[in-house]
């Protein structure tokens, strides 16, 4: 039995088109004996079949496509071992038409081969590829000059090829780790040294494949703990996520970008794995705290004395892979790590061709980044983005770009002086101090002979809550007392008119509105409050904003089939058609409160006896009290 | 970290961005090795629960011990499973075993038309399908996020980018995305996984006592077992690491011309 090797190293093959990459794909694996048995006949079946000569190239093109056009369209993966480990080769397409196939081979790997064909000499996209190899964050690059046979393994040749390649490769900062030179066609140091080339006293491809390392993820560095989802499939409320960089342990004590609420690690959560102390980059695990905080999806945890950067705006250099140009005054979806968030061009320092760096120049007022082009610009964010620069920490350094329902482009985050939060934070979080008028609470009371507090009316679509609502507040003012509603329609018109029905959607809507009642029951309001609010755990973080005997949760019941029939405003049946998504009671959950302050069964009281179980549960809450309502 | 970890973290990873950004979720379980490693995945990635259903396609012609297995494991780990079924197709008898079909035919309507028809009747927005790259061809040319069209179909010579662990989770109304948590893990992996988490597995992958063992399960019509002495997890691993035969060489669908495969799954087999 051979040893079972301990590590794996993703490569990603590289270079202008008909360099030869794919040809020297099926001669690697030819040469290490790592051809599936009966592959090579059946690949000499088929071209016999179709009349053409044998192609290496067709072990790795896959696609009917491919075959027939003889080019790589999209990248694959194939796997060997060498004794030392095993690799991932990752075959990139060379065709610019096929660039974003070409990034998605390069993004994944650690190491690349760069093909440049003998004869040919350098062209634009072996420039190209070494510019976004760069750009990808891949600094492990071997060149490969290949056909050597086409020029009678020139030594000459080989030298003029590697001095024109390595001054393009200075002029953007990379430096090679080998230049070798090969004939994949030939096998001609690929597995061995070639006996064609002599004067070649260098590595063949093998050994330096052998010599790449494999890239660990950063341990050494800060905590980047992004949010990925908070889950509570049990009692226990626990935030999932991969630990990006740094790690992380019970007991630490962690910032949450962007809201800079501090909380304690109180476990680190795994299933069905050995027992831990710690979490290290790159592991997917959960967390739970020690006190609840509001966290959600896209948060980034941090230790408090090493904080991301949380800013609106940043430097960056991008790539455009989009079929529509990547265009000023345009919004796009800007996602980093978990975040995601509407941004747009603010700047564009210049607009670079990748294969010459010569700067793309635009009509007046013509601005934009062009498909396949590399840009320097400066982004401008709806709300702040929790960040590091790319060569800080490169996980949360590097962001892609969504044009409509797709994936265009990406980038990473470029250094400028930013400032750090690292002094701030606690200016931050401690100097938003709860100012205090001259008025108190209590004089407020006493004034208006009665408390401030929220009535936070919850239950399905048509169960009656605006009715019973507006009718409660007209009782109360009618008594002379301070009542106001929040409506749910009223606030998506206004407040919340930039969220929509998703989950993370309800809940943001659901804390707007906890903060703005907690803001009328402290001006002395009774604020009445009727919105559909189906997750418990909104109501509850709604809940914690007030002090508990100032909210108060009334539970409008009636079962789905009688709220559906009544359906004032017509929603049932756009759900029942499918012209509405996520519709609570129909194709979103509803879930009721566990312990209400009030019920009512709608289904069996009128809405004057709504009002009035209401108004008794008021009297009877404030009857010890001078003050009531 | 190990490689076995990297790969696990790494599926992980896109389980959760798949419960995430998907209301609609299924995965899809073949009783298979690598989709019983995926349904584990998911239970590490949830803590120990599986929190969306798990589609079977039934053909009918499964081997009928993987039945046995499938509800045994619904019962054990509290899985919630959906059937699909072409009752159609089933009813008029025109399926290959019934010699009025070809292997690639009856693979289109038992196996890819059944999917679309409970896709299709449970709203599925997205589907958690355990396919690797190094299976076959078509496959290593996968995203882990995939759309499929409303047809189903796989336009694969434009696929979206994918980078940096961020997806393509945006989708036009009526088509869905398919997602393979499993498409950086080889065979191997696979089996090692296996021995490290001490994941049960069908017994069909076994050696028997005619040393015969299967490699990759579908239909008792279309797949073959090969020889084999590997009466266990380890002895698997070792053959496997030994062999040059590639894995669906039992799969006869797969042989059937040069490309029926990638006509099948650009037409939304898995």
């Amino acid at each position: 039995m051979q040893i079972a090797p301990a590590e794996q190293l993703k490569i990603v093959i590289v270079g202008h088109v008909d360099h030869g990459k794919s040809t020297f794909v099926g001669r690697l694996f030819n040469d290490t004996g790592s051809l599936p048995e009966g592959k090579l006949e059946q690949l000499r079946k088929a071209a016999e079949r179709r009349g053409v000569p044998f192609e290496w190239a067709n072990l790795m093109d896959a696609l009917q496509s491919e075959r027939d056009q003889n080019i790589t369209i999209d990248t694959a993966q194939i796997w060997f071992r060498t004794p030392k480990r095993q690799y991932v080769i990752i075959d990139a397409p060379g065709h610019k038409e096929f660039l974003k196939n070409m990034i998605t081979g390069a993004a994944n790997a650690e190491a690349a081969l760069l093909l440049i064909d003998a004869h040919e000499g350098v062209q634009e996209n072996s420039r190209r590829h070494g510019y976004l190899l760069n750009l990808l964050g891949i600094r492990q690059i071997a060149v490969l000059v290949n056909k050597m046979d086409l020029e009678n393994y020139s030594e000459a040749r080989f030298g003029q090829i590697e001095a024109e390649y390595r001054q393009w490769l200075t002029s953007i900062n990379v430096v090679p780790t080998v230049f070798i030179p090969i004939s994949a066609r030939e096998g001609d140091n690929i597995a061995s040294a070639s006996a064609r080339m002599p004067w070649w006293k260098g590595p063949t491809v093998l050994t330096a494949l052998d010599d790449f390392k494999v890239s660990e993820v950063p341990q050494d560095q800060p905590l980047r703990f992004p949010i990925q989802d908070v889950y509570r499939f049990d009692e226990r409320r626990i935030l999932a996520g991969r630990v990006e960089s740094g790690s992380v342990k019970p007991g630490d004590r962690l910032v949450f970008s962007p809201t800079n609420k501090v909380s304690t690690v109180k476990t680190i959560e795994r299933w069905n794995a050995p027992a831990a102390t710690s979490a290290a980059a790159g592991e997917s695990i959960g967390i739970t705290l020690t006190e609840q905080i509001f966290v959600e999806r896209g948060m980034i945890a941090a230790q408090e004395s090493a904080p991301p950067y949380e800013l609106t705006r940043f430097k960056t250099r991008i790539f455009w892979l989009g079929k529509r140009p990547f265009a000023k005054n345009k919004k796009y979806k800007l996602k980093l790590t978990t975040q995601e968030v509407e941004c747009e061009i603010d700047t564009i320092e210049k607009v670079i061709d990748a294969s010459s760096l010569a700067t793309i120049s635009r009509k007046p007022g013509e601005i934009f980044v062009g498909r396949h082009e590399v840009a320097e610009l400066t982004l401008r964010t709806r709300r702040p983005v929790a960040f590091d620069t790319a060569n800080e920490i490169v996980a949360t350094g590097r962001f892609v770009l969504v044009d409509g329902l797709d994936v265009s482009g990406g980038g990473i985050i470029a250094e400028d002086n930013y400032p750090r939060r690292t002094h701030d934070i606690h200016t931050k979080s401690d100097n938003i101090y709860w100012s205090h008028g001259k008025v108190t609470i209590t004089q407020r009371e006493l004034r208006n002979s009665h408390r401030g507090c929220v009535l936070w009316l919850t239950g399905l679509s048509g169960s009656g809550k605006s009715t019973i609502a507006t009718e409660l507040e007209r009782e109360l003012f009618n008594l002379g007392r301070q009542a106001y509603i929040l409506d749910g329609d009223n606030i998506r018109h206004g407040l919340c008119s930039d969220l929509g029905f998703s989950h993370r959607d309800r809940t943001e809507n659901i804390r707007r509105i906890g903060e703005v009642a907690k803001l009328f029951a402290d001006a002395g309001f009774v604020c009445i409050t009727a919105f559909i609010s189906p997750y418990r755990a909104d109501r509850d973080l709604a809940r914690t904003i007030l002090p508990r005997d100032r909210f108060f949760e009334v539970y409008v019941n009636a079962p789905v089939n009688v709220c559906e029939k009544r359906d004032p405003k017509g929603l049932y049946a756009k759900a029942r058609s499918g012209e509405i998504k996520d519709f609570t009671g129909v194709s979103a959950p509803y879930e009721p409160p566990a312990d209400p302050d009030v019920e009512l069964r709608t289904d069996k009281l009128s809405i004057p006896e709504s009002v009035a179980k209401i108004m008794d549960y008021l009297g009877l809450q404030t009857g010890e009290s001078q003050i009531s309502i | 970290m190990d490689y076995l970890s990297k790969l696990e973290n790494q599926s992980i990873y896109i389980l959760r961005e798949a419960f995430n950004k998907f209301e609609n979720l299924a995965m899809l379980w073949s009783i298979g090795k690598d989709s019983t490693v995926l349904l584990w995945l998911a239970r590490k990635a949830f803590f120990g629960h599986v929190p969306f259903p798990l589609v079977h396609v039934d053909t009918t012609y499964k081997i009928p011990s993987m039945i046995e297995y499938r509800d045994k494991l619904c019962k054990e780990w509290n899985l919630k499973l959906v059937v699909g079924k072409n009752e159609e197709v089933l009813k008029s008898g025109v399926t290959f075993p019934n010699g009025k079909a070809t292997r690639v035919e009856c693979c289109g309507t038992l196996k890819k038309d059944a999917l679309k028809q409970v896709l299709d009747k449970h709203h599925f927005t997205g589907v958690i399908v355990g396919v690797r790259r190094d299976e076959e061809p078509t496959r290593a040319k996968e995203r882990y996020f995939s759309p499929r069209d409303k047809n189903m179909e796989w336009n694969v010579e434009d696929q979206p980018p994918e980078l940096w662990d961020q997806f393509k989770t945006d989708y036009e109304k009526g088509t869905h995305i398919r997602i393979h948590p499993l498409l950086h893990w080889t065979e191997l992996n696979v089996w090692e996984y296996i021995h490290r988490e001490n994941i049960p597995v069908i017994p069909l992958y076994f050696a028997n006592g005619k040393n015969e063992r299967y490699r990759s399960l579908g239909c008792y019509p279309c797949t073959g077992a090969i020889p084999s002495t590997a009466r266990t997890v380890p002895e698997i691993i070792a053959e496997l690491r030994n062999t040059k035969i590639p894995e669906r060489s039992g799969r006869a669908q797969d042989q059937e011309s040069e490309d029926a495969f990638e006509k099948l799954r650009r037409d939304g087999y898995m």
